[in-house]
């Protein structure tokens, strides 16, 4: 898929969370094709020591709109300032960048989207691509509390959304791995993206089950386009980069104690 | 519209502008974002006789206006390169050259041997200098012994243009550039990245794997234009100039301090398309000042 390097304007920057904002992107002419789960690396003009772009998952594309939209949880300086920005402002990003997620392979198969935290964040626009092509895509959100799982209205229109929150303040309690939906439906896929201990206990679930599952991967990058080999994960073919062969990886070719 | 043009040994450049090796993969990496032939040379990743995982991940940390790599020059050995990538961009309009590493002498003679048959191949930059592997490289950049022991031996295998790529992390640089080129080097080029270490002070540990790593980016640009103005003074051949380049100024003060040519390494993470804007802003800036040629502002410091 082609690589751009675009300067995006600002509509809206809302706060849905007092650690995350959402921004939403346009420009004039129409937005490029991306997959889901790709991402692109954000150039952070107003901080003042970070340097490098940061990775952000693509969260969204409303090509009726000619919108991308971002979510950011506000970890460090480049991503505090980045939720800075206004309306009218613009916003360099070079995308989409990475392999991204695997399409079912037909409608009909099952496939189990899996978030935690940030994590959700490229499942709204897989399960909307799935959707597009006639599946439904069923997705399993977990959180902390209530107020911490983001855009719900969204992701219930694509398909059937089931929750957990540690404090049970929403869905069941506990961890995403303990959710009932598990022990109903046989899945045929899971792809998940969140925190690494959540990702391990999901990839292990779906090897005691024997259900293929593939993962997202954070690691840390400066190039974003395969060219600096600084954001390796070890794999069974060796060292891969995860912006450019990932960031999702199979987890039966990565080297995770699972 | 000035002429740009530069001769390093029998490299001919149509632009002093290059890309400086671990930061653009083997170009195609960046053909979306720029017209690849609009560059001057591609160094592209550096390459050993054997296959190299490199080090373990975390391999990078950023610091104020710069960076820090551990890499440790992961590459798939020479042999891949000539079979795999080598047919891959040898029709890339610009000079493709290979930075060139190793462990002992034996190692960086056996693959600029095999980099010597391939014909679109012009030039080689030899990398006696990288911070980030423990056998050799660096250790062979940072005495004039080593330096001339490996220059030595490459040169008598290698008979087109030859680059050796130089550490800073060295008390006299100008001295270790002599001794390059009395073994027959066409050019040196440098920096390479300078030794540094940051600290993750809540699980006080080091924030990269292997402790150290080689620092890159505009905070190192003033070191290097310092050493590049020494080495200039001090050796006859070309020097080719390196270190946080990052704009068409900054690629000025390289040429004022003496540099024939010019790489530009971490500025492509933060645009991809930054080669192309500097070498037309090279030119622009030439046009600007009535010059003619490039070679009118190289060495072209006045004293203070
Ligand atoms: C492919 C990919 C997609 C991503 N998608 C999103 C997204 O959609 N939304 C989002 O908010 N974040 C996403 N991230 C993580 C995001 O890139 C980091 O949070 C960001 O780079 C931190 O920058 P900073 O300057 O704010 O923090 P820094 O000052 O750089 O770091 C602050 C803290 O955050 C931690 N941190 C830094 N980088 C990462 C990282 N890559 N992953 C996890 N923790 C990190 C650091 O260890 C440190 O503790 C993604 C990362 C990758 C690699
Ligand atoms: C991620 C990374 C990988 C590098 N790999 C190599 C390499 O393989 N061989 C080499 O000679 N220099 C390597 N370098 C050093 C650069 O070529 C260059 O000398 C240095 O980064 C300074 O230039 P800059 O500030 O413009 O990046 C690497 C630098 C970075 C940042
Ligand atoms: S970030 Fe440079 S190779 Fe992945």
């Amino acid at each position: 898929m082609k690589k751009y390097i675009l300067d995006l304007t600002v509509v809206e920057n809302t706060t849905p969370h007092p650690r995350y904002v959402l921004l939403k992107l346009t420009q004039e002419a129409p937005l490029p094709e991306m997959a889901p789960g790709q991402f692109a690396e954000i150039r952070i003009d107003g901080s003042k020591n970070t340097f490098l772009r940061r990775p952000i998952s693509i969260n969204y594309v409303d090509y009726a709109k000619n919108q991308i939209w971002f979510l950011v949880a506000k970890v460090g300086e480049g991503t505090q300032a980045l939720a800075k920005v206004q309306p009218g402002e613009t916003v360099n990003v070079v995308l989409p960048l990475g392999n991204g997620f695997t399409m079912p392979a037909s409608p009909a198969q099952k496939i189990l989207l899996v978030g935690g935290g940030v994590g959700t964040a490229p499942l709204l626009y897989f399960g909307k691509c799935i959707k597009e092509m006639g599946g439904e895509p069923t997705f399993l959100l977990g959180a902390r509390s209530a107020g911490d799982l983001l855009e719900l209205d969204m992701f219930r229109e694509l398909g059937p959304v089931y929750t957990t929150t540690e404090d049970g303040s929403m869905g069941e309690k506990g961890f995403v791995t303990q959710h009932s939906i598990l022990k109903e439906v046989r899945f045929d896929r899971i792809s998940t993206c969140g925190p690494k201990p959540m990702m391990v206990s999901v990839a292990r679930y779906a090897k005691t089950e024997g259900i293929a599952c593939e993962v997202s991967l954070e690691n840390k990058m400066a190039c974003g386009v395969g060219a600096c080999l600084c954001c390796v994960e070890g794999t069974a073919e060796g060292h891969k980069c995860v912006c450019k062969d990932g960031p999702v990886f199979d987890i039966n070719d990565l080297l995770w104690q699972i | 519209m000035a002429d740009l043009s530069v001769k390093i040994g029998s490299l001919e450049l149509k632009n002093p502008v290059m890309t400086a090796s671990g930061t653009f993969g083997y170009g195609k990496e960046f053909e979306d974002f720029v017209n690849l032939e609009e560059i001057g040379g591609i160094i592209v990743k550096g390459t050993t006789l054997n296959h190299r995982e490199g080090n373990a991940y975390p391999r990078m940390v950023e610091t104020p206006s710069g960076m820090l790599n551990c890499v440790g020059l992961q590459n798939k050995g020479v042999d891949y390169f000539c079979e795999h990538i080598y047919p891959e961009i040898k029709d890339i309009n610009t000079n493709m050259i290979v930075n060139v590493s190793g462990s002992t002498v034996e190692d960086y003679v056996a693959t600029a041997e095999r980099i010597n048959e391939l014909e679109k191949i012009p030039a080689i930059e030899l990398n006696i200098s990288c911070p980030n592997v423990k056998s050799g490289g660096m250790a062979f950049g940072v005495t004039c012994e080593g330096a001339s022991e490996v220059v030595r031996a490459v040169r008598k295998a290698y008979n087109k243009t030859l680059i050796v790529k130089l550490s800073p992390n060295v008390t006299d640089i100008a001295s270790i550039a002599k001794a390059v080129e009395a073994e027959g080097a066409d050019s040196v080029s440098l920096i390479n990245t300078l030794m540094g270490m940051v600290i993750d002070i809540e699980k006080r540990t080091p924030m990269l794997s292997i402790n150290t790593g080689g620092m890159s980016g505009p905070a190192v640009r003033p070191v290097a234009v310092r050493m590049v103005w020494q080495v200039a003074k001090a050796v006859g051949i070309p020097v080719i100039g390196l270190g946080g380049i990052m704009n068409a100024h900054d690629a000025i003060e390289f040429f004022m301090a003496g540099a024939s040519a010019i790489e530009i390494g971490t500025a492509n993470f933060i645009d991809p398309a930054v080669t192309v804007k500097v070498k037309n802003g090279i030119n622009e800036w030439l046009d600007a000042h009535g010059c003619k040629s490039l070679s009118e502002i190289v060495g072209a410091l006045k004293d203070y």
